[in-house]
């Protein structure tokens, strides 16, 4: 029985751990730079769209491991729109911002109807929107570069550029003590509700983990808090992108974990007949997963076009297998209904790390690739066979 | 002078909880048909499963020989190679490729680097002139009726050299003309020296073909009657099938008060969502009362869950028509969310394929139905959440470590009551149980069978259905019979035997005389 449970721990955490062992061995093999506060706040800057994709996909991928392959696309559609608009047009920033999340959206819709309404595989839509929204982004961009250089709130306030982190209030110089200050208030307020938590769930005999387990959590996450903000803390403080992220992650952790739509997304995942038969209109949970993707995929736009202070037509390529591989390897099931935000960031961080990790070490970036790939496998792999009780040939 | 082609000694095989088959025999003379008959879940397919190498040798006791030779099959193809072919009810049979091709998939003509069409055609025309299939073989089997298909799947099994042919209800969804036309051709194949084994549950046809009848009942041979030597009655057949007795394993419908109805379903007619020209539930009317355990009886494929879930929001069919009227007024239930607001409730035959989402926990199953129930806002209330699953836990007595454990570690009778849980919660006031009980043990039974007596009492309307006469007998107060998308009967739970609803479902061409304006009148 003991041992059981620790296996189950294990199974439970593998993300964790090997994120440890991964980053462990970067810090060995690049003498520690991949821990350099630089390098740390570059993970955030460089990776921020994958956190927010990969929000999204999740919710596709819960209904049933449905994938969107459209959002690189509309990712670089959006942002050459919102460039066009600003730079172009001279349209107020907030303007330009509310037609770019409305574009996103409305693709969204587009394309959820086409997956949810009339039944087409989400498969061949989004393959169709990779396609069109490509095109398009050309089409908008005439081609051309158009640069965002001038429009520094825009740039600033998504996370570009080199005044992109929340100013310091305290400031000596050195230090960022708002980030720092920060860091102890999220861990305060995590500590609070998790033990309140915990306290009503004993109370009311519903928990049945160990004491040893939960102040390991608790040590652990709070531990890692802290020292990413100490780090951040002695570069420049926090990105604002980071605040974006952080937005879409707890508003969307959120809603998975605790609003009843949330569960929809499990339960269509889960089991679609039995959904169908509890009542639920699994056509329009399929259609809120799409639309809300287009939704995000808007958001990444606004942050890579920031980022890189322009807009192009090659923007956002293989974003979407980014955000694809951040879920499987942070535990969504490819058969869908299993998987959690937590997960997915873990995932994200994993593909970050070891982006740059190799990058640090001077890999070629096509051997990137291959690691990349070999990764995403391995993950999934392990998915499906630890969930097949350990057999790696499946039984024909 | 007689040949025992194949004969099958001591066959015992468990399932995990279930012993399916127990000290089965079967003799089978070369040249004759022979008959399975036996009621659903009697072994009848389990024993062919063994006999194709289904379940493969070492997975059960006994012997089978063959042509005087031990056999010890492993796959299909092993039973194939020596000849025993089985066409299943469902017909294995891929819609998008030819006739041609169908019939010698696995079996392809020609050489591993190339398939020889000519010879495939060739051989393909040859054998369906002798099943006598006037079509092309390079028709699109989609394109043929079911009862071409039937055919088409006789001609492959003889491309496979068939020397014993089991076939698993083949008339089943074929019309009058169509299952003469088979039943000859059987016979047609007997003189040319073919064995086959028939199991049906039509005893008009087992009685024109049949030389021997084998019967089965739960698990076990009852007896293998003999046209020469015996004389075969339906009577005789029915009692060997049905014959046992009813012990106490229900707990009695106690007193409780059947109250005014409280749905009627007029003329319900369902078509089939794939063939919309078949009739899977035919006019159909019947009422519910308030407090009333109503059962339905009849064979698997009688359209007794294509009624139920026609009824719960058109979740079924094609083409649903007819009038439904729920306390006296009319409703029109068009999907699922409307009947539970009407206080439906539909408890699925099939717990695992659509009724509980297995990798989630028994908290999330429980009230997945009405989670408006416990949130607020559209924001889950755990607490209240984890209150009521422990509540029904409690209740229903699911045995379970926590209510967080997911569903698909339950045992089924467990997992039975989680799904109940699941619509009780709900609210409803008519549940239709799809065979409640089906692959649970005897105790989660008794109990599923006080869960039912309790919400009659609480003034609830239970339909049951099942395909298990006695626990209808035991727990309905009144009990319609349904057969091919019909209800050919309906009688009083205190006055029903099992000889006389089996007798209504195995002969449905007697049917009562003015059942129908009885019906009608009644209410």
């Amino acid at each position: 029985m003991e041992k059981t449970k620790n296996t189950d721990i294990v199974k439970k955490y593998t993300m964790v751990i090997v994120l440890v062992l991964v980053t462990s061995f970067f810090a060995w093999q690049t003498g520690g730079a991949i821990l350099l506060p630089m390098n740390v706040s570059s993970l955030i800057s460089q990776n921020a769209y994958v956190f927010i994709l990969a929000t999204g996909m999740l919710l596709c991928i819960l209904t049933g491991g449905n994938i969107d392959l459209s959002v690189g696309s509309v990712v670089c559609f959006v942002g050459a729109i919102g460039a066009v608009l600003m730079v172009n047009f001279q349209v107020n920033m907030y303007l330009a911002i509310l037609i770019m999340a409305l574009v996103g959206t409305l693709i969204g819709a587009w394309q959820g109807f086409w997956i949810a309404f009339a039944q087409i595989p989400p498969f061949i839509v989004t393959l169709a929107g990779m396609l069109v929204f490509r095109g398009l982004s050309n089409v908008v961009l005439d081609g051309m570069t158009v640069s965002i250089k001038d429009q520094e709130t825009f740039v600033n306030l998504f996370g570009g550029g080199a005044n992109c982190y929340i100013p310091d209030f305290f400031g000596n110089g050195t230090l960022n003590l708002t980030c720092l200050l920060a860091g102890f208030l999220a861990v305060g307020i995590f500590l609070f509700l998790q033990i309140r938590n915990r306290r009503e769930r004993i109370k009311k005999g519903y928990d049945k983990d160990g004491n040893g387990g939960f102040v390991i959590k608790l040590a652990v996450v709070s531990g890692a808090v802290l020292a990413f903000t100490w780090r951040l803390s002695q570069h420049k403080g926090i990105p604002t992108v980071l605040i974006w992220v952080l937005i879409v992650v707890l508003i969307y952790g959120y809603i998975t974990s605790n609003t009843r739509v949330g569960r929809y997304f499990y339960a269509v995942g889960g089991n679609e007949k039995a959904t169908k038969l509890s009542g639920i209109n699994t056509n329009r949970v399929y259609f809120l997963a799409y639309l809300n993707m287009g939704f995000l995929a808007a958001l990444a736009g606004m942050v890579t076009i920031a980022r890189m202070t322009s807009a192009q037509p090659t923007y956002g390529q293989s974003y979407e297998m980014d955000a694809i591989g951040a879920c499987f390897i942070g535990g969504a099931s490819a058969y869908g209904g299993i998987g959690t935000v937590p997960g997915v960031i873990i995932g994200a961080v994993l593909m970050g790390v070891i982006n740059l990790g190799m990058s640090l070490m001077g890999v070629d970036q096509n051997m990137q690739k291959v690691v990349k790939g070999l990764v995403l496998l391995a993950a999934v792999i392990f998915d499906v066979v630890s969930k097949r009780g350990g057999k790696l040939i499946a039984v024909n | 002078m007689e040949k025992v082609l194949l004969e099958m000694k001591h066959i015992t095989k468990t399932f995990p909880g279930v012993k399916a088959l127990d000290d089965v025999n079967l003799k089978v003379t070369e040249g004759e048909i022979h008959a399975l008959v036996g009621e659903n879940g009697a072994g009848k397919s389990t024993l062919m499963n063994v006999l194709s190498g289904i379940y493969p040798h070492g997975t059960y006791q006994g012997e089978v020989f063959y042509q005087d030779e031990l056999c010890r099959f492993h796959t299909i193809k092993d039973s194939e190679s020596r000849g025993i072919v089985i066409i299943h009810q469902e017909l294995a049979l891929i819609p998008y490729m030819t006739i041609g091709e169908n019939m010698f998939l696995g079996n392809e003509r020609g050489n591993s680097y190339k398939i020889n069409w000519n010879e495939t055609y060739g051989r393909a025309e040859e054998l369906l002139k002798t099943v006598g299939l006037k079509e092309s073989p390079r028709t699109l089997i989609k394109d043929i009726g079911v009862g071409k298909q039937q055919l088409a799947e006789i001609a492959k099994a003889l491309a496979k050299k068939a020397r014993l042919l089991i076939l698993d209800e083949p008339t089943a969804s074929l019309n009058e003309a169509e299952s003469r036309a088979l039943l000859d051709l059987l016979l047609h194949f007997k003189e040319q020296g073919l064995t086959s084994i028939l199991i049906s549950h039509k005893l008009n046809e087992i009685a024109y073909v049949a030389d021997k009848i084998t019967i089965l009942r739960d698990g076990g041979t009852i007896e293998t009657l003999d046209k020469n030597r015996d004389t075969i009655t339906e009577d005789r057949i029915i009692k060997g099938m049905v014959g046992r007795e009813l012990s106490d394993r229900f707990p009695g419908r106690g007193k409780r008060a059947v109250g005014p109805v409280r749905m009627e379903v007029r003329n319900w007619t369902v078509c089939h969502p794939l063939y919309p020209e078949r009739r899977v539930v035919d006019d159909v009317s019947l009422t519910v009362r308030r407090g009333e355990v109503l059962g339905i009886s009849g064979l698997m494929g009688a359209g007794r869950t294509e009624l139920a879930m026609s009824i719960f929001g058109k979740s079924y069919g094609e083409n649903v028509s007819g009038r439904l009227f729920l306390e006296g007024k009319e409703a029109r239930l068009n999907s699922v969310r409307d009947a539970i607001l009407h206080k439906l409730a539909y408890v699925t035959e099939d717990r695992k394929g659509n009724g509980l989402i297995l990798k989630n926990s028994i908290r999330v199953n429980t009230t997945l139905a009405n989670l408006r129930a416990v949130s607020r806002h559209g924001v889950i209330d755990r607490d209240k959440e984890y209150g009521v699953a422990n509540q029904y836990r409690e209740k229903l007595k699911i045995k379970c470590p926590g209510v967080d454990r997911h569903a698909g570690n339950l045992s089924g009778g467990n997992q039975q009551k989680v799904l109940l849980a699941k619509w009780m919660f709900a609210d409803p006031d008519i549940l239709i149980l799809d065979e409640p009980t089906r692959g649970i043990d005897v105790g989660a039974k008794y109990e599923i069978y006080c869960i039912i007596n309790r919400l009659a009492e609480e003034g609830k309307s239970v339909i049951l259905i099942s395909s298990e006469l006695p626990e209808v007998l035991g727990m309905s107060d009144r009990i319609y019979i349904m057969n091919e998308g019909r209800i050919v009967g309906e009688m009083a739970g205190g006055e029903a035997t099992q000889e006389a609803v089996m007798a209504r479902i195995l002969s449905p061409g007697q049917r009562q005389p003015g059942q129908k304006g009885e019906q009608n009148g009644k209410d």
